[in-house]
């Protein structure tokens, strides 16, 4: 929802840069948790093995959807509506975690990065991965910047009112999927 | 209770809000000033097309005798769709309803028949006092953690006051709000500026100070609450309070301008110790600090001792008792009420430092008992609690105060009404001869709540 965010900052500023200058810290958060998440998976790879690895990402992917059952819609609210650059990061950041946003990139980079017995990366698979995490942030931040202006421009904010559907019920289904996929393969 | 679009009564600005459709039924909290029959939520027809309009069409009882029922407010509103916290998909469909003696909460379903709302769930005041360290529940305001609700009294009844926060699907109480609440130590209304990251607190006093009714010698001494708090939203901190002098006191509701990108709102003073006059100050935003000014002072007018309660009859003079005040959705009338005069005041504060009386009627009232088209003969009380439809077309008012104050200021006590006012939109207004509500004898009204929200229920990110 990092458009949405942008958009309002733009609307409270009332100026166009106002949401692109909003997009970049929102994007930077992104993908610094799916960095970490992706680094962790690598790491984790180099230990074990293939299989045993995507028991344990498809077993993670099972759990965040649970806990988005259970108690996804209670989060402490920390960045508010005069959030600088260092705000929007932070806020960023936390969406996507704990949204799951880096796991859910687990089921494409296990095959691209990891292959073989324990311990065995795949040569190059740092290179890779970085050019992995890039690419979905690139698509990412691409797609919210059309949104946001899209919206701020032409839409308008009533959009909201019919439009936005619940895409966090839709998202525990595709978490969870991603984890059965990696669990049964 | 999710639902896969948003609630069709939330709004993203206070614009898109002001073309909401017009509310057909009102909720009005009614409490048993005797406290021995039970509190009840009753349901008002407003409805102009409706043969049962400008009558209660409904009730609900409260589980027991004595809550004393005064404020209340929606589990949900506009204020879902903000992008830092959203929670688009709750459903505004529960009224939570505090009882500020008894500080018990119910909660009450307004699905599937508003007409008969029914009581889901009761949280008895241990579990308040447990979990918040808090009593006597007041304001309620659905916002980007929950529910928030503003508490005049700590575990013990006593001070400090402040703010606890419920979960605004389950109701569970979370705990209190604060993390550094600095001086502040008396509590009342609470309402932020979403835009700004500020919440503004205001002050009462403790329930020892008021429960059975004002204290002469505490409101001559200037004991009673005379200053506003703000506080960090999301931090929770204390960061500047602004003390409105040993003239003023009871400084009460916190009307924020509805637009999240104007940094500034009013608030009434009941009385000033000099004159008796109520006052209406607007705060703003002065640099990095929040500052006050008063810009409206309404005098007090000369009376006959003997139409005065004892109280009154040395100073020879009705006060005018500024106890509520409403600001419409679009930001653009504020709305005023003596409940001690019986004027009802319509101000034009687009320039909110220089309003501009564009409105005045006068019903009920200490001294003038001024009556209504459809009431009959005389009526006591005053105008009070006032609430502004979403489209600023429609404003209703009921006239009790609080149980123990009625009969301090009106001498042998309430008869309840609510009445509504239709305003202009360039301004002026005039009572709704067809609307006059004869309470049932027994309770008395307060506040009023509209269907699908209302001007001091919402609040927005968007402007």
């Amino acid at each position: 929802m990092g458009w949405l965010f942008a958009v309002a900052l733009g609307l409270h500023r009332g100026s166009r840069a106002a949401v692109l200058h909003a997009l970049v810290p929102i994007g930077l958060g992104h993908a610094l948790s799916v960095v970490i998440v992706a680094a962790a998976v690598i790491l984790l790879g180099s230990v074990i093995d293939g299989p045993a690895l995507n028991r344990v990402a498809g077993a993670a992917l099972m759990l965040w959807a649970i806990y988005h059952v259970l108690r996804g819609r209670r989060h402490r609210v920390r960045v508010g509506m005069r959030a600088g650059f260092a705000g929007l990061l932070l806020w960023s950041f936390l969406v996507a975690s704990a949204h799951g946003a880096g796991l859910m990139l687990v089921p494409a980079l296990i095959p691209l990065c990891l292959s073989g017995p324990a311990g065995a990366l795949s040569s190059g698979s740092l290179p890779v991965a970085l050019g992995a995490v890039g690419l979905h942030t690139a698509a990412t931040l691409l797609v919210t910047c059309v949104i946001a202006l899209a919206v701020y421009e032409w839409i308008g904010l009533a959009f909201l009112r019919r439009g936005w559907v619940d895409l966090d019920r839709l998202w525990v289904f595709a978490l969870a999927g991603a984890g059965i996929w990696l669990l049964a393969g | 209770m999710a639902t896969w679009t948003p609630d069709p009564t939330f709004y993203p600005s206070p614009r898109l809000a002001a073309r909401a459709p017009a509310e057909k039924f009102a909720y009005v909290a009614s409490f048993a000033p005797e406290r021995k029959r039970k509190d009840v939520l009753a349901v008002v027809d407003v409805d102009p097309r409706s043969p049962s309009y400008a009558q209660i069409v409904g009730k609900v009882d409260m589980s027991r005798p004595g809550d004393e029922l005064h404020h209340f407010g929606w589990n949900a509103c506009s204020s879902c769709l903000c992008p830092n916290a959203p929670h688009p998909h709750v459903e505004r469909r529960y009224l939570v309803v505090p009882g500020l003696r008894s500080s018990r909460i119910h909660i009450v379903d307004t699905k599937p028949d508003p007409k008969r709302p029914r009581v889901v769930k009761v949280i008895e005041p241990d579990e308040i006092a447990d979990r918040a360290g808090y009593t006597r529940p007041h304001t309620v305001h659905c916002g980007p953690e929950g529910i928030y609700v503003s508490a005049l009294g700590n575990a013990d009844g006593k001070g400090p006051g402040g703010v606890f926060l419920m979960d605004h699907e389950t109701f569970e109480v979370r705990g209190r709000w604060e993390v550094d609440r600095g001086p502040q130590e008396f509590a009342y209304d609470m309402w932020w500026h979403l835009g700004y990251d500020t919440v503004v607190t205001s002050e009462w006093g403790t329930p020892d100070m008021f429960e059975e009714g004002l204290v002469p010698e505490l409101l001559l001494g200037s004991k009673y609450g005379r200053k506003l708090h703000f506080w960090d939203l999301h931090k929770r901190r204390h960061l500047q309070e602004i003390d409105f002098g040993k003239e003023h006191q009871l400084i009460f509701e916190l009307r924020p301008a509805h637009d999240p990108t104007k940094a500034y709102g009013f608030v009434n003073c009941v009385i000033s110790l000099e004159d008796l006059s109520s006052s209406i100050w607007v705060w703003y935003r002065d640099g990095e600090q929040w500052a006050v000014k008063k810009v409206v002072s309404i005098p007090a007018e000369p009376a006959d001792p003997d139409l005065l309660p004892p109280a009154l009859k040395d100073f020879k003079a009705c006060p005018p008792l500024v106890t509520d005040i409403d600001l419409s959705v679009d930001d653009k009338f504020l709305y005023v009420s003596c409940w001690g005069t019986g004027d009802f005041l319509q101000y034009d504060v687009s320039d909110p430092f220089a309003p501009k009386l564009t409105g005045k009627l006068r019903i009920g009232g200490i001294v003038s008992r001024e009556t209504h088209p459809k009431a009959k003969g005389k009526l006591n009380g005053g105008p009070q609690m006032v609430e502004v439809s979403r489209d600023g077309r429609r404003i209703y008012f009921t006239n009790s105060l609080y149980g123990a104050i009625d009969p301090q200021f009106y001498t042998g006590g309430l008869e309840g009404w609510m009445v509504k006012v239709d305003a202009d939109p360039e301004g002026g207004m005039a009572l709704d001869p067809e609307f006059f509500v004869a309470w049932p004898k027994g309770h008395l009204p307060h506040q009023v709540r509209l269907e699908g929200g209302d001007a001091s229920s919402d609040s927005y990110c968007y402007p």
